[in-house]
């Protein structure tokens, strides 16, 4: 259907009713056993009835929906093309920065510093921001390697997991606190970066991603199975949960709390908020810390290396050094988000890192462009909205986010933001320097 | 008179893929400063060449030798493809452009520059910082592009992506890419391909100004003979991966082996007399 959908030439009515009836032809086909017939419970005994209505008003609706969708398609085609041939000489490729983008850059830094503030006794709100951020983060961390090094990882997931789980361990096993295992999970997480980095080095493409696909399922598998060390199918229950400044967020005790110490009345509406805000520096920092890279030698060699890996080892780039540092470094980063989850939830397991939230967070940086650190956001957005959003719609709901996403990509085939800011310019903003 | 030791020499260069005898016992000197042309009809094996000389192959047998001048002799089969530009300083463009087609000019240029710039950004945190040690590497690298962009006439396009732009501009910018990485010899794979006759005869002036003003040593490949016959100061001729002769643009016009190989066996014989008349024309000229 979707090459019918997406076919080119300029169509005749009659070849447009024809089209039409084809449709209506496989919608019949397919009707028949999705619609047209019916097992319903007869005393015990399964009895097929039939909806013929049903089937004739889904087919009628599929050839009358099809001719409707050909005809503005071919409207919209047309009217393109009369744009295009007007305006083909002058198509300059657009260098100035854009200011719109950098425009929605700041105010959505200022609705998220506000967001906490004005939905203060709503806490799904904060809790859905929270789930937001979590994802911009990974996706800010994932776009470093496919984004920006082009190297295709399916197993995002997995560094996910290692950070969650090494301050799971670490907090319940060792008692370390958030801020200290910070660093040290960022450690370990960018080492098991170099670890699937090391055997993926020749293979790109396809190949890579199955790969990565694999080690993700070998991290998960392992926490599975591995109970002594990761309890299993149990996970690891009560993580303790991180601390402002040394200041717990607890019912008033003996120790000083948060709540005591600032001489406020305690709420676990204090703790929602401050993680909302811990993981909005967080995710901060990250995007900082990713934007400076990217206009420094190395990030310009993760982009040199997604456009040509030959060219860049004819200028006498080291691959191998430049590809690990783009899995150490996108690993440490999905790292610290995990610990961050792991803290948030106060509860891990393996179900959490399946290989569905690596398809997330692939599908975020992908929508969102390549590359791209304000699509991240957009696309996180659409992509953790939709589904809440659609939960009126129940068993449907995946049906719209598909069809949300099959939309976009036919729009914005390169994702919501596909342009391209150089790191350094010579000529300032069209003028000379 | 001893001649000058050689900047690179290959001995005994073989390269076979299963059955399929690639290169077949080359041996070739490159001196210093100068620009060696390397011509021979389609699937000759000079690409092939190019690839065992800067690390993208491994030769099967044979050696290259290289005089660094700092660095004392470098063995270039067992150097890996970045090593060899990078210490080595041979540094190759591709018969199909090979740009990083979404950065900007500007960009590719300093990419090339990548080795001198992560040393000053050492380990990034330099750069991450904002050091002024590292602000002051940028600056030079920054300037070391817009030089060469400014003498190869690219300047205006800095900030257009290399991809969007004409494909004789794309040539020039793998070459100023390729300069930017400082090489002792530059090997281009058929640079003029794809130039009309004007852009031919710039690309003519940039190559002796390189070799000679810059000292930069070519090794060129080239179909184009207006280029290959005006600018080489030495000529090495490949047919079915064997070296066929070698020599000054006039001795090659005029070697029998050559005209065979390029025209075929016939009319070899029927060009002959051509040949020879023009040949003792070209004799009196270098004479007077």
């Amino acid at each position: 259907m979707a090459a019918l959908i997406l076919a080119h030439h300029q169509t005749s009515p009659a070849e447009r009713l024809k089209d039409a009836a084809a449709v209506a032809f496989i919608a019949l086909l397919l009707g028949i056993p999705m619609i047209g017939l019916l097992t319903v419970d007869q005393g015990g005994a399964l009895r097929i009835a039939t909806r013929w209505p049903a089937l004739f008003a889904f087919v009628a609706a599929c050839f009358v929906g099809r001719l409707v969708l050909r005809y503005a398609l071919d409207q919209w085609r047309a009217r393109q093309l009369a744009r295009d041939q007007a305006d083909t000489p002058a198509k300059e490729v657009s260098l100035a920065t854009n200011p719109l983008l950098n425009w929605i850059g700041w105010v959505a830094l200022g609705v998220s510093v506000a967001l906490p503030i004005v939905f203060a006794e709503n806490r799904y709100v904060v809790d859905t921001a929270t789930t937001v951020l979590i994802y911009v983060m990974l996706g800010w961390g994932l776009n470093v390697v496919v984004g920006l090094a082009g190297l295709l990882d399916l197993g995002y997931v997995a560094f996910y997991a290692v950070g969650a789980y090494t301050y799971g361990l670490l907090s319940t096993q060792f008692g370390w606190g958030f801020w200290s295992a910070l660093p040290v999970a960022g450690a370990i997480t960018a080492s098991f970066g170099v670890l699937l980095g090391w055997p993926t080095l020749r293979l790109r493409g396809d190949y890579l991603a199955i790969v990565t696909l694999g080690f993700g399922e070998i991290i998960r598998i392992i926490l599975v199975n591995w109970t002594e060390l990761s309890g299993g199918p149990n996970g690891i229950a009560s993580i303790p949960r991180p601390s402002f400044f040394g200041l717990p967020f607890k019912p008033p005790g003996d120790d000083p709390t948060f709540a005591s110490f600032f001489g406020l009345e305690y709420a676990t509406h204090q703790r929602i908020v401050f993680l909302y805000y811990l993981i909005l520096v967080l995710a901060l920092l990250t995007n900082l810390f990713v934007s400076r890279m990217r206009r420094l030698p190395i990030g310009r060699a993760w982009e040199a290396m997604r456009e040509d890996e030959i060219a860049c080892k004819a200028m006498g780039i080291n691959a191998r050094n430049v590809k690990l540092s783009a899995f150490a470094i996108g690993a440490m980063l999905g790292g610290f988000a995990g610990v961050f989850f792991a803290a948030r939830q106060g509860f891990i397991s393996p179900e959490s890192f399946t290989f569905s939230e690596s398809a997330i967070i692939l599908a975020i940086v992908v929508l969102g462009g390549m590359g791209s650190q304000l699509g991240v956001v957009l696309a996180s957005l659409v992509l953790v909205l939709l589904p809440e959003l659609g939960r009126d719609f129940a068993e449907y709901r995946m049906l719209l986010f598909g069809a949300a996403m099959i939309l976009i990509m036919i729009w914005k085939p390169g994702g919501i933001l596909s342009h391209r800011e150089p790191t350094l310019r010579y000529f300032a903003n069209g003028g000379r320097r | 008179m001893t001649a000058p030791a050689p900047l690179l020499s290959v001995e005994h260069l073989t390269m076979r893929f299963g059955g399929l005898l690639a290169i077949d016992d080359l041996s070739l000197d490159v001196a210093a400063r100068k620009i060696t042309g390397v011509i021979g009809p389609n699937g000759a094996g000079k690409t092939t060449f190019f690839n065992c000389l800067t690390g993208f192959y491994k030769p099967t047998i044979g050696s290259v030798r290289l005089n660094h001048p700092q660095r004392g002799v470098l063995r270039l089969e067992a150097l890996a493809s970045h090593q060899v530009a990078r210490s080595a300083q041979v540094v190759r463009t591709f018969q199909n452009i090979r740009l990083f087609p979404q950065m900007t000019v500007l960009e590719n240029l300093i990419v090339a520059q990548h080795n001198a710039l992560q040393h000053a950004s050492r380990f990034s945190l330099a750069g991450l910082l904002g050091l002024p040690a590292y602000r002051r590497a940028e600056a030079a690298a920054m300037a070391k592009a817009v030089g060469w962009l400014e003498r190869l006439k690219l300047i205006e396009k800095a900030d257009t992506p290399a991809g969007a732009l004409p494909y004789g501009m794309q040539r020039r910018i793998e070459i100023a890419r390729a300069l930017c990485v400082d090489p002792l010899l530059l090997c281009l794979d058929e640079p003029a391909a794809g130039l009309n006759p004007r852009e031919s005869a710039e690309l003519n002036e940039l190559l002796k100004h390189l070799s000679r003003d810059e000292g930069i040593a070519i090794l060129l490949i080239e179909h184009d003979m207006s280029v290959v016959m005006n600018v080489s100061d030495h000529l090495c001729v490949l047919n079915y991966g064997r070296k066929i002769a070698e020599g000054t643009p006039a001795q090659i016009q005029k070697d029998p082996n050559v005209i065979k190989a390029y025209l075929g066996e016939e009319d070899a014989d029927e060009m002959r007399a051509d040949e020879l008349r023009a040949d003792e024309a070209i004799d009196q000229e270098a004479v007077r």
